[in-house]
């Protein structure tokens, strides 16, 4: 089982989840981060005096598929959905994952992470 | 001869007018998501200082002095010019300045209703331009021929009346709204994302704000702190209630549970019904227009906005041009010349079908100019700048993309 965090643009969020749904991955947690990279911020202005904002506003999406070949099928989906070209388009990572268990039915492994009816 | 007592009621009633604008952006921007708050409120905060500077160099003239063919003054007024602490021709027991400052605020308020409508994507540049325009091709020619000396729908030829601004204010913004918001196209994702209101206790209090101010809006119309004034007060706080109770009662009915933003809604819907008629119908009849102005406003929201899928977003049209139609009709069917001799006829339900179609016509008229005068402000605009932002823009939030400014800095996210 391989999980997928994927670091992306705010207003990418629609497109990316659109993109998951495409490729039949329904399985997502969505998170509201903070975070800095490449990217510089924006100013604000208060009342004429200048606030730097460092902190951008991001959207993390969380996955866990099954194979590598699925992993790999998800971050070229949500890379694609959201690209701009600019920087502060994010960061996808992937790692190993032991062991998932579905609470409903106590099932373990890949076997938890699969649809079921 | 100025009275103090009756200045004194129209100044203090001129401030609560005023205070309307403010609390329209607290009900406005509650209901936004809060990606746009700052933009949606700044739509009303913008017209206090763009409306007071036209006002006071161009509009009360344009609106007020003289006649020119029922349509429009003239510009004898301009910038003040003549307008003094004696009475005028409108009222001749308080200071000209008085009721200039009382119009002023109604002149405020019209433009900030429409931004209702255009919430969520409308560039503040295209809106500051719009509403510079509107203000000239729909509001002043709009008071001069309904409250103007000899307007064209007032005593100058079509004898309807408009107590308050049923027809000046809220058909004009209401329909004016409608067509903006068709020509602007849907927020990206409508119907497909949730729209949640950002902050309902803002918008509760929006609406209480508003309630309050509308005492000054149609009690003050009177112009004269006198049993007439009264009256409105009377039939605002009928209509109000009466249509707060039969919207929770739609609300019951159709979704199972009362909402406090429905109650709101409501209330405001209310309010606009009355506005035409505060001074002209029975307080009996005040129940029954603001009893019935909840479930036509309801209608249109819930279903024919849906089924002819325009984006009025915050239902500018639905409250305001729908109330404020019915308000006018209701006018014609309660109106009695006995409470108010301006009426020159009783109302429909009184025998007598003149002053009925009297109102009919006013508005017909009053939707035919707020349809031409934003057709061709919005041609006018285009010529400077586009009217929507740009897909990204919009996804980011107008807050940032046009204000560079955040109304909850400690808090992020998708809503």
């Amino acid at each position: 089982m391989i999980k997928i965090e994927a670091i992306v643009r705010e207003d990418r969020f629609e497109d990316v989840k659109q993109a998951l749904q495409d490729i039949n991955v329904h399985g997502i947690t969505v998170y509201q981060v903070m975070g800095c990279g490449t990217q510089k911020g924006y100013t604000e202005y208060v009342r004429g005096q200048k606030v730097d904002i460092t902190m951008l506003p991001k959207i993390k999406f969380e996955i866990v598929v099954s194979t590598d070949a699925w992993a790999e099928k998800t971050m070229d989906a949500i890379q694609k959905a959201a690209y701009t070209g600019m920087p502060g388009d994010g960061k996808i990572f992937a790692y190993k994952l032991d062991n998932a268990m579905r609470i409903r039915t106590r099932e373990t492994g890949p076997e938890a992470i699969q649809p079921r009816d | 001869m100025i009275d103090t007592g009756n200045t004194g009621f129209v100044l203090l009633c001129a401030a609560f007018v005023f205070f309307m604008t403010p609390g329209l952006s607290l009900f406005y921007g509650g209901l936004v998501r809060r990606k746009n708050v700052v933009n949606t409120m700044m739509s009303s905060v913008f017209l206090i200082g763009v409306s007071i500077v036209l006002w006071v160099l161009f509009g009360y003239s344009l609106s007020f002095s003289g006649n020119i063919g029922g349509i429009i003054g003239n510009l004898d007024w301009f910038g003040m010019n003549g307008v003094g602490m004696e009475p005028g021709p409108y009222a001749d027991s308080i200071p000209n300045l008085a009721f200039a400052c009382f119009q002023m605020m109604f002149a405020i308020i019209t433009p900030a209703l429409i931004t209702g409508a255009t919430a969520g994507r409308m560039k503040f540049k295209a809106q500051f331009i719009f509403m510079i325009l509107w203000s000239f091709i729909v509001y002043y020619p709009m008071a001069h021929m309904v409250w103007g000396q000899d307007g064209f729908l007032g005593t100058g030829f079509l004898h309807s009346v408009d107590f308050a601004g049923g027809n000046v204010v809220h058909i004009s913004s209401g329909v004016s709204a409608l067509v903006l918001c068709i020509i602007l196209g849907k927020r990206e994702g409508y119907e497909k994302q949730s729209y949640r209101t950002h902050n309902i206790p803002m918008v509760a209090f929006g609406a209480a704000v508003l309630l309050f101010g509308w005492f000054g809006f149609n009690a003050g119309s009177a112009l004269a702190a006198d049993g007439l004034a009264a009256h409105a007060f009377m039939t605002t706080a009928a209509s109000c209630a009466a249509a707060i109770v039969t919207w929770m009662l739609m609300d019951v009915i159709i979704s199972g549970k009362p909402t406090l933003i429905g109650a709101a809604t409501g209330m405001v819907a209310g309010l606009v019904a009355i506005t035409p008629g505060a001074g002209f119908v029975p307080v009996w009849s005040a129940v029954i227009i603001g009893a019935l102005v909840s479930p036509l406003c309801y209608v249109m929201i819930s279903f024919a906005k849906k089924k002819f899928g325009y984006d009025d977003a915050l239902d500018a049209f639905g409250c305001h041009g729908i109330g404020g139609m019915w308000g006018g009709i209701a006018t014609g069917l309660f109106g009695l010349s006995s409470i108010n001799s301006v009426a020159e006829w009783d109302g429909l339900v009184f025998g007598d079908w003149h002053l009925f179609a009297a109102q009919v016509l006013s508005i017909v008229i009053t939707i035919a100019v707020a349809i031409v005068g934003t057709l061709i402000c919005v041609a006018i605009t285009r010529l400077f700048t586009p009217l929507r932002v740009s897909q990204r823009e919009e996804r980011v939030g107008l807050d940032i993309s046009e204000h560079n400014e955040t109304a909850y800095p400690s808090f992020n996210g998708l809503d």
